[in-house]
Order: structure tokens, then sequence, then C-alpha cells
């Protein structure tokens, strides 16, 4: 006799009962926890912020932020203001600019339509800091950094992360040896035109002694996460460069 | 039968999963570049297999035969997704360190292999053990090749730089030594995989198969 289990309406039956609990439970589970979820992104986005201007809790060689229940107040005491550029130069204010979602911004550019630009002004020590968040694409998926300049595009800092970049190789992009490599770097050439940083295998400089050279080295084995990082800055900062020639004026 | 004992012992030598049944070789070659990796997988491994196991061994006997594939990846794809989630909520940090693997434990065909080969024809609690030895010998080899990949490939463990600076030129670089850059990459992985069945089948000769 036939199994009761192999029969077809028990197997669609079986089907559409295990689509119906498992779907229920997976939407139940993602909207009891969405708010403590977006809670983590929010803090993790101003930790960024304020890592990239040195406001963090590294030690010799570790990445750390700023205690979760500290930063609100970090970062309302160091980022002074919070401007959204957009057509390039006009400026406006709005404190929940570090909320803007560079993605959903890049894919409104592509439609078409104006691409607002998050900038976040921070002082620290009587230096002013300009603090841009960028996107771009690695090997396997996103990446994306804070970078925190001066006036004159120097880079005082920054911040990399990504979704799934190989452990090892194109993961170690936020590792320290990789991120303080940009301290100093210049994104302008000598005469003021913007060049970007790029992520070289043959610039002769492991230790990065040249400054100006607009390249830092690279990681071996991580070409493609590499050459991800850099067009991700040559593309998207220099969306900046019309607001930080108004600086000059 | 089998004691209870051997479902745990077994899969860590004589029937380990990656050097004998040959599942799960993907992500041993794609995630062993550094021994952090290796381990982490191996707990998400060990936990997803072990709840999953047991989840299958409970349904068993109403699951439609013709169906069954498709159940057990519903099964797994739903518990690595709470998980997932639940890490995102409350352990934040933790949570982007297992990003790229979540997807990777799906995938992995030593959970799908086991649910099959195992859970489907035993109870809930010799699941379990199956499920928890299983894993136990994936992530032993893990470690292992993680262990030899981050060692000879960037000089460090766990990110400690146990050979000295390679940058400044201290301890075993200040007399010549070089990181070998090819360790980091997946082919490399397999040489050592293959290096361990050769050992492991050279040190028991029954393991290898008549042809």
């Amino acid at each position: 006799m036939e199994k009761k289990t192999d029969k077809n309406s028990y197997t669609l039956l079986f089907a559409v009962g295990m689509v119906l609990v498992v779907g229920s439970l997976l939407a139940f589970v993602a909207s009891s926890l969405k708010p403590k979820i977006d809670e983590n992104k929010r803090i993790e986005k101003q930790q960024n912020i304020l890592y990239a201007m040195g406001v963090n809790e590294n030690d010799e060689s570790s990445v750390a932020f700023i205690e979760n229940a500290k930063v609100a107040d970090e970062f309302a005491k160091y980022i002074t203001k919070q401007l959204v550029i957009t057509n390039g130069t006009e400026v406006n204010e709005d404190n929940e600019a570090y909320l803007i979602e560079v993605k959903k911004e890049q894919s409104a550019a592509k439609d078409g339509e104006e691409r607002r630009l998050p900038l976040f002004v921070g002082e620290k020590e009587g230096i002013t800091f300009y603090i841009a968040p960028i996107r771009g694409k690695g090997l396997w998926d996103a990446v994306w950094a804070y970078v925190a300049m001066d006036e004159n595009m120097v880079v005082q800092g920054a911040y990399f992360d990504h979704q799934g970049e190989t452990a090892g190789l194109g993961a170690n992009i936020k590792q320290r040896f990789f991120m303080d490599d940009f301290i100093g770097e210049h994104l302008l050439d000598n005469d003021g035109n913007f060049v970007g940083i790029d992520i070289s295998k043959s610039n002769g400089d492991p230790l990065n002694e040249r400054k100006t050279d607009n390249a830092v080295d690279a990681i071996a084995g991580a070409t493609i996460t590499g050459d991800g990082v850099a067009a991700m800055i040559r593309n998207d900062l220099r969306l900046y460069v019309p607001y930080f020639k108004t600086l000059k004026k | 039968m089998a004691k209870d004992s051997r479902l745990i012992l077994d899969p860590l030598g004589d029937d380990n999963p990656i050097t004998i049944q040959v599942l799960g070789i993907c992500s041993a070659l794609a995630i062993t570049a550094e021994l952090k990796a290796s381990i982490v997988m191996s707990i998400s491994v060990i936990f997803v297999l072990g709840v999953g196991n047991v989840v299958i061994s409970l349904i068993r006997n109403i699951i439609p035969s013709k169906i069954r594939i498709i159940v057990q990846l519903t099964v797994v794809a739903a518990l690595v997704i709470i998980v997932d989630q639940v890490l995102k909520a409350y352990s934040y940090q933790l949570s982007k360190e297992l990003g790229a693997f979540i997807g990777l434990i799906i995938t992995n065909c030593i959970i799908m292999g086991r649910f099959e080969a195992f859970a489907l024809g035993n109870g809930p609690w010799r699941s379990f053990l199956d499920g928890i030895g299983n894993a136990l010998g994936y992530g032993v080899i893990l470690i292992i090749v993680g262990f030899f990949r981050e060692l000879l490939g960037s000089g460090t463990l766990l990110g400690f730089k146990v050979l000295g600076d390679p940058i400044a030129k201290t301890g075993l670089y200040s007399i010549g030594y070089e990181n070998n850059g090819f360790m980091l990459l997946a082919p490399m992985a397999l040489i050592v995989v293959g290096i361990i069945i050769w050992v492991q089948r050279s040190k028991n000769p029954a393991l290898i198969e008549d042809h």
C-alpha cells in the first residue's frame, strides 16, 4: 500500500503548511527585532563618522569605536554641522544628514534624479574635519567608507568597511595597517586637480612615506577589492570637489 | 547499531566529513585564509548542524519524500536567518564578523548531507550527536588549514604577529624569511587539505579505496 506521506495531496498540504509556518515565523522574528537592528545601524553610522575623524578608542593596532552608550553625546560634541550638498555647491544644513543612505542616493542619481551628498563637519582640538560617506563595489559585494579630510582635501582619517570580502584578503581593508596608510594622503595633485588615491601594487612605497603620490600600498591577493576601493574614492569623492573649491574663496 | 560515542568520535577521524566524505570542501577553501574566520565558521556550523539535525529528525516521519530536499533547505535557511537576525539585534559586532559566512552555511553540503544521510533515519538524540560530531570533524580540518594558511601566508595567528614584523624586518624576517602570499589563495587550501588526506590515509591504509 502506498504510504500516506507519498500522496500528492499530502505533499501539497505539507508544502503549504510549511511555507505558512516558516514564513510567519520569519516575519515575526524580523519585525519584532527591526527597531533594535535599526538602532544598532544608526549607532554604527555615528561610530564610523567619529572614527574617521580620530574620535575612537584605538590602542596600538586595534580598531575600537566609542562605546554605544557614549556615542550620541560624543557625536553631538564633535560634529558641529551636518550638511547636504546638492548641485555641487548648494549647501543646506540637516541634523539627520547622517541617516542619508549613500546607496539610495547612488541609484537615484542613476535614474536621473539629483544626488544628495552628505558631509559632516567636525571640530577636534581646533582642527576642522570634513567627513564624507562613500560607497562602491568590491570583489563580492559592496564596500564603503567614511573619509575625513581637511579643506585642501588631504585625508585626515578613514574608516573602511565591506559586506563580504574574502577573510584574510579583501576583508583586510578594515584593518589598521590599510586604513592608517590613507592618513595624510593627498586627493588632489600639485596643480589642485582631483585625482583620487590609487591602491597601488607598484608604487614601491610599502611604508607609505610619500604622501603626495596619490597612492597607497595595496594588499597582496586582494587586487579587485583594492581596485574597487580606488574606484569608489575616485567616483564618489570627486563629487565633493566643487564644494571644497568654495571653501578656498 | 553503533554506540552513541562513536557518532561524535568517528567524524573526527576515520569518517571525517571533509577528508573522507568529501563534503564541505567549498567553504574549507573559501574562508580558511585566517584562523579566526575558520573558528567562527566552525562554531556556526556546529550550532546549525546540531539544531538542524534535531529538527529534521523530529519531523522525519511526516516529511513527504518527494519534496524532502526542499523541506531540508527550508529548515536550514530559516534557522540561519533567525540566528542572523538575533545576532544583528543583540550582538551587532559579532554579526558583522559573521556576515560573509551566513550565506555559506546554507549552502554547506555537510548540512544537507547529514540531514539526508542520518537525521531522516534516526532519532533526535542520535541525530544531535551526529550533527555535533560531523560539525566538529569539519571544524578540526578548517582550523588546521586556517592555522597553516595564516601562519605561512601572513606570518600571523589570530592577527598576532608571531613571526615578527615583515615590514620592519624583525624576528624571522630579519634573517631573510618571507611570507608565502600563495598560501592566502584558495588553491593552497586545496593542497593543504590534500596533504591532510595523504597523512590520514598513510597512517590508516584501511581508508584507501580499491580501484
